[in-house]
């Protein structure tokens, strides 16, 4: 029921509550690494976790109150964390960025940015091919002079630049 | 007066023509990624702090500043002609420089925003200039007690102080000293929090986690909000500039009131975005006619303006002084610092004072520059703007994977930047601020070891912190500033009673 006013999307007391879990978890997990490790007085002083052991403690206690303060107003937070067509938007951009970097280590940064650059053109923003490719070309192109040659800093390369001798 | 004669030397640093090369590149990058969407003062300087390994440090810190400067002024022209705030610190100024660039009177709003952050910037810089050897000849002083105590109170302060709710506040900063903390323990030489992992070995690197949540999830948030550009024209000629400048001086006690108010923000590490909101809240109620506020006033543009820019300028006195950064940008600055082999913190004055006074002068000049450069370049860095956002989008997101990569020449961190993109868009949807986290990261290890070397000391006893009167007034303030949503709320449960 809950679902259908907020468009399938979770809404902003679900949201709350799951990150405050989320971070009520992290915290137990720094606390359990910090004992781990010693969280106590050792020969040489405070051990490796007695600073990280209270870091936790805190997340665990500061979470928990903002868990809280979420029941609390639990009837203002009914509305959706974002609109469905919003996230479908997030979306567009995360999952080609998250294709984009994927694909660097086996093709290098400056062909996987012709790609990402072009396709984001072509399919989000509907440009001419002309334009597409005189930009989705043009930046790294400039990149590769900045980087490569201008300062010397080396970015991932894949088997395009190995055959122009890179 | 030795210092004077160091700030002049400063300037015969600041003023070599490779340095002030740097700085002209600086700036006009720092107003280019103020302009865009999902860049910022913060990331921009992220991202180029890896190409400036090989620069001397003066002349590398002198680039990233302007950086930061060109920033501060470029906020302010996505403001009044988009209503889009570049950066958090110029959500004010929409508030009445918009409404003037739709009665056409962009060119006197830009001038006015950009006079009126000069103004700011050289009051704060003045005051560094005074200030900040002060400071640092006394935090000389500083054991590790002490300097954990200002420690404290800098994150004290943000949550004290900050516009979130406390307890987010503190989470966000926990979650920073937790990233901090991974990796090898300097002390024990102990692994922590790596779980086995190699990758983790080596920690978190503060540069990823800034342009993971500034850059990548400002520009997911970006999406969200569909963006279309609608901005007005930006027609700016000396006419309109000197009828503008003639104007000003009659809101020289609103210049001076914002910033002062600037000036204390900044350096207490509430930020520059508090300090406009409050100069305009301020402005509002004091002026005359507070009524005519956000229908297109230019004291409305003035006051949170100067505000800003003081606040962003004075952020760098506690980082130079006592290693504590006001503001993100101050922390990745403060990075880039350790990164170069300075040691931020009060000996920096004594030992790298061609480093500290070149900085120094360099902010003087880098301000008038900038100056001259918004004026006469507004309506090119408007142009910016006007390129849609699909292109702008996945150009941004390139140089943002290049600026991860280039930090350790490693693809993991470019992994770790899109993770932290979408934390930093979760969080800015469920209104966690992000600044304590980048400060906490920064800091993390700074305040692990001075809190270890304190205890030492103690044995263990946290009374160490209340020792003498230095330390235990330092804390004191600290605790109370901790407390301040407690007192404010306790309060506004009494007023309505009266």
């Amino acid at each position: 029921m809950e679902r259908e006013r907020t468009g399938g999307m979770p809404s902003v007391f679900a949201t709350e509550v799951i990150v405050g879990l989320i971070i009520v978890a992290l915290g137990a997990i720094v606390m359990w690494d910090s004992v781990r490790v010693g969280a106590g007085w050792g020969p040489e002083g405070p051990k490796a976790g007695y600073f990280p052991f209270y870091i936790g403690l805190i997340l665990v206690g500061a979470s928990i109150v903002n868990i809280a303060a979420a029941v609390v107003q639990r009837a203002k937070l009914t509305r959706p964390i974002t609109e469905r067509h919003q996230f479908v938007l997030v979306l567009r951009v995360f999952i080609p960025a998250a294709l984009f970097v994927a694909v660097i280590p086996v093709i290098g940064l400056y062909v996987a940015s012709v790609f990402y650059i072009g396709a984001f053109m072509r399919f989000l923003g509907r440009y001419g091919w002309p334009l597409v490719a005189a930009v989705a070309v043009g930046v790294p192109v400039v990149t590769f002079i900045t980087f490569e040659i201008w300062f010397l800093v080396p970015l991932p390369k894949g088997p395009l630049e190995e055959m122009l001798g890179y | 007066m030795d210092d004077l004669s160091f700030l002049m030397h400063g300037f015969s640093i600041a003023l070599e023509p490779h340095n002030l090369m740097f700085a002209f590149i600086g700036i006009v990058l720092g107003v280019i990624v103020g302009v865009l969407p999902g860049l910022g003062g913060a990331n921009g300087i992220a991202i180029l702090l890896p190409l400036t390994f090989a620069m001397t440090p003066t002349s590398a810190i002198i680039m990233l500043s302007c950086l930061y400067w060109g920033a501060l002024f470029g906020g302010a022209i996505t403001s009044i002609l988009f209503n889009i705030p570049g950066e958090p610190w110029s959500v004010a100024t929409t508030f009445d420089g918009h409404p003037m660039a739709q009665q056409g009177r962009a060119g006197e709003a830009l001038t006015a925003a950009f006079t009126s952050s000069f103004v700011g910037a050289l009051v704060a810089v003045i005051m560094i200039t005074l200030v900040a050897p002060l400071v640092a000849n006394f935090a000389l002083k500083f054991g590790p007690p002490e300097l954990f105590a200002v420690q404290f109170l800098a994150f004290a302060s943000f949550i004290g102080m900050g516009k979130e709710p406390p307890f987010k506040t503190m989470v966000a900063m926990m979650i920073g000293f937790a990233l901090a903390a991974v990796g090898l323990d300097t002390v024990t030489g102990q692994l922590r929090l790596t779980f086995g992992s190699t990758e983790l070995l080596k920690g978190f690197d503060f540069l990823i986690a800034v342009i993971g949540l500034f850059g990548i999830g400002e520009i997911l948030l970006s999406m969200e909000e569909g963006l279309a550009f609608r901005g007005r024209a930006a027609k700016i000629n000396p006419k309109i500039v000197w009828q503008t400048w003639k104007q000003l001086p009659r809101y020289w006690m609103t210049s001076v009131r914002s910033s002062i108010i600037g000036c204390w923000m900044g350096i207490t590490p509430a930020g520059a975005t508090p300090a406009s909101f409050m100069s305009y809240g301020i402005a509002k109620r004091v002026g005359k006619d507070g009524s005519e506020f956000g229908k297109g006033k230019i004291e409305g543009v003035v006051a949170p303006e100067t505000a800003a820019h003081a606040a962003g300028t004075s952020a760098l006195l506690p980082m130079l002084s006592l290693g504590i950064p006001g503001s993100p940008t101050a922390a990745v600055l403060m990075g880039g610092l350790l990164i170069w082999g300075l040691q931020p913190g009060p000996l920096l004055f004594v030992e790298q004072k061609d480093f500290v006074w070149g900085l120094i002068a360099s902010m003087y000049i880098g301000n008038i520059a900038g100056l001259i450069i918004v004026l006469t370049l507004v309506p090119w860095f408007a142009a910016i703007l006007r390129i849609p956002f699909s292109i702008i989008a996945p150009i941004i997101i390139v140089i943002c994977a290049i600026g991860a990569y280039t930090v350790n020449q490693a693809m993991i961190d470019v992994v770790m930047m899109l993770v932290f993109g979408v934390i930093g868009y979760l969080f800015k949807k469920l209104n966690y601020p992000l600044a304590p986290l980048v400060l906490a990261l920064v800091l993390g290890t700074l305040a692990e070891t001075s809190f270890r070397q304190s205890m030492i000391l103690s044995q263990g006893d946290l009374g160490i912190f209340w020792s003498n009167w230095l330390v235990g007034s330092i804390t004191l303030l600290g605790v109370l500033v901790l407390l301040w949503p407690l007192f404010s709320a306790l309060r506004a449960r009494v007023a309505p009673a009266r």
